[in-house]
């Protein structure tokens, strides 16, 4: 296998609602990309493109439907779909291209209109539960994480007072990142008496709809040490599904991401995660699932990762600071846009170029993991520089 | 200008709701009206035509030896197919639950005006395995009392208005 890494990176804003269409955001984000690294679309070999479900857009066969904004014209193309874990997957898909040797340039492009579906997307996704046997009880995903949520606070006995500290700290961070849909400064009060959606879920404990689109651009070592002095390396690729059975799991521990992560890990040669990686962009759509998540990726131990947080541990100047760029939380959650942008900011932050979102201590490793399907997917991806 | 604020410069212009539903910025509409009929399988099939007789069945794996629920014909771990069908209790406990203030479109329930939350749970069953739940919803309790471990018990529809479907079981509701 090859070496492969990130030379380039584009991102839009994200808001609510954005003009553009799907595939002009895709072409944004992708031009962007391209000029960071002072590249043209004749320079690139092929491309992948990560969106979620076709549902959100109204767009049947949305991967073909974004080509064209995604820099593919005649060139050889493939969409990947994993749900919410579908922007780690998508470095992991492009890895796959550079590293085989079968090309040596790849651009990764993520995107996601939310606000097309009307008057909110969350009823577009009925269908994505078992058709026979859950769907006739009307669930939606507000509820399964707040189920989910339940189990993990009634398990390791946290409270929803120190869990509100994800969203302090993430909408605190999105402050100093130009594409932020909902950052501010907001205290634990302001979460607690925020609506309830489904308890123990309130409004601020969730990530926003949101438009928007994302783009990295992949070389082989040998293209990458002639486009920049700064390669960052995909050092460390997993991925992994739980049983669709969801009900049947115990939801209290990712054990999918556990998987994916010790994936990731062995290739990177990672035997202490916790030490060796220095900041983490684990994904985070609810606050709760931050904290999930880090245990998953056993940067804390189970049941540990809320005094860890309480202790300011993940903070921006924390030990290991933890969404740096302010996360879905703050930043937004275009989906499969929302997960690539959790790897430009790792990339941004390997680079030394985060600029007001830098983490201290000139770090040298860094993680980002994504999730979604029924609550099962978890793709992970190591970086280095 | 950093890097970050570099690359989003010029990107994405913001709208608001309000432009398009007043006419303000251009859209195309569509309200699909779709309909399927999906088959059930033989396991779910037979599991709904229990549900209309008012029991619960579930399917042992004779491999790991877990009782299945809902019944399957295969065992997605042992990657083998089920054994034997095994009849299981309309009891269980309650594993994790939700208080529901939006609907499933998201919409909000008029909680104030004495709308009802909506109390979805995963239901441990007895007789299954330890920790195969379903999900369903739960009744006759104050949300706010709803606990991990509650002992709930199904709530069946009458005979007559079975219809051989999850929702034959109302709900499930606290017991001693």
């Amino acid at each position: 296998m090859r070496r492969v890494a990130i030379v380039g990176a584009g991102l839009t804003k994200f808001y609510r609602n954005t003009q553009e269409t799907p595939k002009e955001l895709a072409y944004e984000a992708t031009k962007m990309a391209l000029d960071s690294c002072e590249m043209k679309l004749s320079d690139i070999d092929c491309v992948v493109n990560g969106t979620a479900p076709d549902a959100f857009d109204g767009v049947h066969m949305k991967g073909e439907y974004l080509s064209d904004g995604s820099g593919a014209y005649r060139k050889p193309y493939m969409r990947h779909f994993v749900g919410g874990g579908t922007g780690v997957l998508s470095p992991i898909h492009g890895w796959f291209h550079v590293a085989s040797g079968m090309f040596d340039t790849c651009l990764v492009v993520a995107e996601e209109k939310m606000s097309s579906a009307y008057p909110h997307p969350a009823g577009a996704f009925l269908t994505i539960f078992d058709h026979t046997t859950e769907q006739p009880l009307y669930p939606t995903l507000i509820y399964i994480f707040a189920i989910e949520m339940n189990r993990f606070m009634t398990t390791h006995g946290y409270r929803k007072e120190d869990i509100a500290l994800v969203a302090v700290k993430n909408k605190k961070n999105a402050l100093d990142h130009p594409s932020a849909q909902i950052p501010g400064e907001v205290t634990v009060q302001d979460v607690l008496n925020s609506e309830i959606m489904a308890w123990p879920v309130n409004r601020l404990d969730i990530s926003p709809t949101s438009d928007g689109a994302a783009c990295i651009v992949l070389a082989a070592e040998h293209v990458a040490r002639r486009i920049t002095e700064k390669p960052i390396w995909i050092d460390g690729c997993g991925w992994s599904l739980d049983t669709a059975y969801w009900c049947t799991r115990d939801l209290y521990y990712p054990d999918y991401l556990e998987v994916a992560a010790r994936q990731a890990y062995k290739m990177a040669g990672i035997k202490e995660p916790h030490k060796e990686i220095h900041v983490a962009e684990p994904y985070d759509p609810f606050t709760y699932k931050e904290l999930h998540h880090i245990e998953g990726l056993m940067l804390a131990p189970r049941g540990k990762s809320v005094e860890m947080l309480v202790n300011g541990h993940f903070n921006r100047d924390g030990n290991l600071p933890t969404s740096p760029s302010g996360g879905l939380l703050g930043v937004g959650n275009p989906i499969a846009a929302a997960g690539l942008m959790k790897i430009m900011e790792v990339y941004l932050q390997l680079k030394g170029a985060a600029g007001k979102r830098q983490v201290p201590g000139n770090p040298t490793c860094g993680v980002a993991n994504a999730w979604g399907d029924l609550m099962q997917v978890g793709t992970v991806v190591v970086l280095r520089k | 200008m950093e890097i970050t604020e570099k690359m989003v410069e010029g990107t994405a212009t913001k709208l608001s709701a309000e432009e398009i539903l007043e006419g303000k910025v251009l859209s195309a509409r569509w309200e699909p009206k779709l309909k399927y009929a999906w088959d059930n399988g033989p396991a779910i099939g037979r599991y709904l035509a229990e549900l209309k007789n008012g029991k619960i069945i579930a399917k042992k794996c004779d491999k790991c030896h877990r009782i299945l629920i809902p019944p399957r014909m295969f065992c997605e771990l042992c990657w083998v197919p089920t054994g034997e069908w095994v009849y299981v209790q309309d009891t269980g406990i309650v594993n994790t639950w939700i208080i529901g203030h939006v609907d499933w479109k998201a919409a909000r329930l008029d909680i104030k005006g004495g709308a009802r939350p909506i109390t979805l749970s995963i239901i441990e069953i007895d007789g299954a395995s330890k920790g195969m739940g379903i999900l369903h919803h739960l009744g006759e309790v104050d949300p706010w009392k709803i606990h991990r471990g509650m002992k709930v018990k199904a709530v069946w529809k009458p005979p007559e208005e079975r219809t051989g479907s999850i929702t034959d079981i109302k709900y499930f509701k606290p017991i001693k």
